[in-house]
């Protein structure tokens, strides 16, 4: 019941954090990170099938990694849950199937040092917004969405659909965002 | 040059590529069309956000109680170097070059009949993925497929069937598709291609070598 009384509370805006973890190797804002993120990224290991020890293992490295690649993060393209889930998921394909995961090449630009506030506030409305949406769900539904992400669902299931073109890509991300949220009703 | 691609990559591929469910080989299919396609890339960024949603909402294991020191050990450790990932070379986007070894010119091609040649890139066996060229004005044996196909173009262009396909256009060919993919004249065609299953070849003697060619 603590639990869920947590869960419908928003999710805070983490991208302070990271600043600090750049400008200032500040260790008491990766505490806090760590306290709150660690903890799913090994919940989300272990529904994904590995067992307790290695998540631990695997949560302590990919937040190793969220240290040493805090100057990588854009605070305009994604939330600080959305960055550590692709570090989970890329760590758990390497711990896991021991695949190689190819990732495309970098945009041509990096992370904007000061990206516009008004883009990181869109950006985080927009997740918050999926995130209603997604807990909003018949649980059935949910399930599904929960199972593509933490199960391994076979590559046999996936069917051939026409992707939707969509302007800049953080504004796509964004437009993205709102099309996946109506979608979820 | 991305808004001359008109074949993109589905909503349910892009979907178990977020969610990392994807065997190796159409993940690196995913990988090259992102590296030419803005919008491909902006969809699959939101669908990573589901993912954020999820891990937000997954309800937290404890962890063990050393464990913030342990994780601080481990970033004194060092971190392993991450080299910018830019293109490098003109036809192959860069999760390519890093299965080829280089650009074009180290590709190790072999023959495959009609002057078509292939070369196979090494994947886990869950999936295959090859590099396909076809000669300027050349075709590919008329061909149906077990599997999922996924063919996407990197240099000139290729028509069948379906439609005409250039570069960063990606063709999803299933068991309800028979096709014999042609190069455009003018410029010798190099794709991408990644199935699930080997090709069933219309002809019988391209069949008799397929268990040798890995296609
Ligand atoms: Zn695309
Ligand atoms: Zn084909």
């Amino acid at each position: 019941l603590n639990g869920k009384s947590e869960r419908t509370q928003a999710d805070i805006d983490w991208s302070g954090h990271i600043s600090r973890i750049i400008e200032a190797q500040d260790k008491a804002a990766f505490a806090e990170l760590f306290a709150h993120f660690a903890p799913r990224v090994k919940s989300f290991l272990m529904r994904s099938g590995s067992n307790a020890t290695l998540a631990e293992d695997c949560a302590q490295d990919v937040m190793a990694t969220v240290w040493h690649k805090a100057h990588l993060y854009d605070p305009a393209r994604a939330t600080v849950a959305t960055w550590i889930f692709t570090i989970a998921r890329n760590r758990r394909i390497d711990a896991l199937r021991k695949d190689r995961r190819p990732e495309p090449e970098d945009l041509p630009w990096g992370p904007e040092p000061e990206p516009p506030i008004a883009d990181v506030m869109a950006l985080q409305q927009e997740t918050e917004m999926l995130r209603v949406a997604i807990r909003a769900l018949p649980e059935a539904q949910r399930e599904l969405i929960e199972q593509a992400y933490f199960g391994d669902l076979s590559h046999r299931e996936i069917a051939a659909q026409t992707g939707l073109p969509l302007g800049t890509i953080k504004s796509r991300i964004r437009l993205a965002l709102d099309r996946l949220r109506h979608a979820m009703k | 040059m991305t808004d001359t691609i008109k074949h993109h990559l589905t909503d349910t591929l892009l979907t178990a590529y977020a969610a990392g469910n994807l065997p190796e080989a159409f993940n690196l299919m995913v990988a090259t069309h992102l590296s030419l396609c803005d919008s491909c890339r902006a969809q699959a960024e939101a669908l990573e956000a589901v993912g954020g949603c999820l891990l937000t909402d997954c309800g937290p294991q404890a962890m063990t109680g050393d464990a913030l020191a342990a994780t601080f050990a481990r970033i004194e450790a060092g971190s392993p170097v991450t080299t910018p990932r830019k293109r490098t070379s003109a036809v192959l986007p860069q999760p390519l070059v890093d299965y080829v070894g280089g650009d074009v010119s180290t590709i190790r091609w072999k023959s495959i009949g009609m002057g078509v040649r292939q070369a196979i890139l090494p994947t886990s066996s869950a999936a295959s993925a090859r590099l396909l060229f076809i000669p300027a004005g050349a075709a590919v044996p008329d061909h149906g497929h077990r599997g999922i196909e996924l063919t996407m173009v990197l240099q000139g262009a290729f028509s069948d069937e379906v439609d005409r396909f250039a570069r960063g256009d990606v063709e999803i060919a299933d068991e309800g598709l028979d096709h014999m993919p042609v190069a455009d004249p003018g410029e010798d065609c190099i794709c991408l291609a990644v199935t699930d299953a080997p090709l069933r070849f219309n002809s019988w003697i391209p069949r008799l070598v397929q268990p040798f060619l890995r296609i």
